[in-house]
């Protein structure tokens, strides 16, 4: 089944104060699937995260198209209303940051929990699946209850990855999530992905060490320097399970 | 312009809670509101940024109908009141609306509170405007917003002139909250209170946002607290709404010349 088809997506910044349009990417076109994880790829400032803001729509595409397949119906993610947006961050598009945005006086359990809350979900579950996820990737549970403003790097991510994936999603955004992880979150990571994969989630992720992910790859987009006169995205677009 | 960028609602089926349309208000010459549009859906945030000047309060105080409008219709989606434009009632209806479905939170609590009341009289005195008049039943409400606005309740019979400003703002939260209404309204509800006070304040509006399925419309200038509260916002210059749209879109991704002027200079 078809979740996402991306049509000719282009994103420019226009920046007034000093009269400037700065192109991120133009024509990005490709075609995803359930339980497929495409890998983004390019040089840095080519628009990779830029691409996966637009999709989560923190950023208005300028042009083209990106049809989501919701289970209330197919809807153009570059069009839909603010309202449509929230209700699918709620409930089916989740996005993996690079970095956690601690609240203050907000435990890390909590943090984590509050996805499911959202959706309805009573404390008690909430609560045991984030200790779950937390135990996961490895955050020592000391520190569950404490505020993640004052953790480390790459404790901070830990949760963060935690609160991304505890709710159920369809499409999975990934914007370098392994950053700041040590090789054992790593591996819990990617086996957690893994597993969301085999349940038929689709991922889009941008990596530093693609090796990482090597297993779940499905596909690969490229993405050119705007100006640098080459073909349209995607058209180079491989699928290396072949 | 912003407004019209994107496709009408397709997936939300939901009716919004709160809808105003065409909001207008001058004074004299001056036109401090001039044909803004608010919706609010059932638990949702909704900010209101912008400089001085630009109508933000004006715009709350007419939502919370203690001012003529010189313009425009509101609605609230509720059975009593289903397509009665909120600006066409009597007096007597309109302050019945304003007790028991609009609660508003100012950032002078002198505006919100009797200083020489305790502050369980403040909230209770909602309820009597209600019609409640059993004083055992007074005291339990008083205590249980009081309580849902994490006040402590040690200190319920205390004047609200001998308490710490981030205490004054539970007082007006509980007294805003007390009758359950549709539609909370902030008016810098942070400002003022040093931070650790402020996250604190801000914690209890996030756990209610979730908690009560209330319409909230917050005005701040600060954009930490915006980004932190408000699911959406909407960005006012001049008596207009300049922008508006998703809280990290208009933020991170701001569209208009104005509101990425105002968005960098925070940064
Ligand atoms: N909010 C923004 N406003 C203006 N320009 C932006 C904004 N976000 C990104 N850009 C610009 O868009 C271009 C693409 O940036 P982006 O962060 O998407 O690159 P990237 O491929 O993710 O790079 P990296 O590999 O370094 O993470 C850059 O020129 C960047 O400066
Ligand atoms: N009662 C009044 N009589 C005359 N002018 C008024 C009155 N109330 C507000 N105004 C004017 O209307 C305009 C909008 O004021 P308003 O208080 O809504 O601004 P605001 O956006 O809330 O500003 P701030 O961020 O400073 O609180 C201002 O020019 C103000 O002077
Ligand atoms: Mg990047
Ligand atoms: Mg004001």
């Amino acid at each position: 089944m078809t979740i996402l088809h991306v049509h000719e997506l282009s994103k420019r910044f226009h920046i007034h104060q000093i009269e400037r349009e700065v192109a991120a990417f133009d024509w990005v076109s490709f075609t995803l699937h359930a339980g497929e994880f495409l890998l983004v790829r390019g040089p840095n400032g080519v628009g990779k995260s830029t691409l996966l803001r637009c999709l989560y729509r923190a950023y208005v595409p300028s042009a083209g198209q990106a049809m989501f397949t919701s289970t209330a119906g197919a809807i153009d993610l570059a069009r839909a209303a603010d309202v449509d947006i929230m209700w699918l961050r709620r409930s089916e598009i989740g996005n993996v940051s690079q970095f956690l945005r601690p609240r203050p006086r907000v435990s890390a359990l909590d943090l984590v929990a509050e996805p499911l809350l959202l959706l309805g979900h009573d404390w008690e579950t909430a609560q045991r699946e984030a200790r779950e996820w937390l135990a996961a990737f490895g955050l020592k549970p000391e520190i569950w209850s404490a505020y993640p403003a004052t953790f480390s790097g790459g404790e901070q991510q830990k949760v963060n990855l935690a609160r991304a994936l505890i709710a159920p999603r369809r499409l999975l955004l990934l914007d370098e999530p392994t950053a700041s992880l040590d090789a054992e979150a790593r591996a819990a990571l990617v086996e957690r992905l893994g597993q969301l994969k085999a349940r038929g989630v689709a991922m889009i992720g941008v990596f530093h060490h693609p090796e990482d992910v090597r297993g779940l790859i499905d596909n690969e987009l490229y993405l050119a320097p705007p100006d640098s006169g080459s073909r349209r995205n995607g058209e180079e677009y491989a699928n290396v399970a072949e | 312009m912003a407004a019209t960028m994107f496709d009408a609602p397709r997936l939300v089926i939901t009716r919004p809670l709160l809808q105003a349309r065409g909001l207008v208000k001058r004074y004299g010459r001056l036109t401090a509101v001039d044909g803004v549009d608010v919706t609010v859906y059932p638990g949702e945030m909704l900010g209101i940024v912008g400089e001085s000047g630009s109508g933000k309060s004006t715009v709350l105080r007419l939502l919370n109908l203690e001012e003529a409008t010189d313009g425009g219709e509101y609605y609230l989606d509720l059975p009593e009141y289903d397509g009665v434009n909120l600006f066409d009632l009597d007096r007597y209806h309109r302050r019945e609306v304003r007790i028991n479905q609009i609660g508003i939170v100012y950032q002078n609590p002198h505006l919100g509170l009797r200083m020489r009341t305790t502050s369980s009289g403040n909230v209770a005195e909602r309820l009597i405007m209600a019609g409640e008049r059993t004083f055992a039943t007074l005291r339990r409400t008083a205590r249980e917003s009081l309580a849902v606005s994490e006040f402590p309740l040690d200190r319920m019979d205390d004047l609200p002139i001998r308490l710490s400003g981030g205490m004054q703002q539970r007082v007006q939260l509980a007294k805003a909250i007390a009758l359950k209404p549709a539609a909370l309204l902030l008016d810098e509800p942070t400002t003022g209170l040093d931070v650790s006070v402020q996250a604190l304040v801000l914690d209890t509006l996030i756990r209610l946002r979730r908690e009560l399925r209330i319409a909230t419309v917050i005005v701040s200038h600060d954009l930490g607290v915006i980004r932190t509260l408000a699911d959406r916002v909407m960005v006012m210059r001049r008596g207009c709404v300049v922008e508006q749209g998703l809280t990290d879109q208009v933020l991170d991704d701001p569209q208009h010349p104005y509101t990425q002027q105002l968005v960098h200079a925070k940064l």
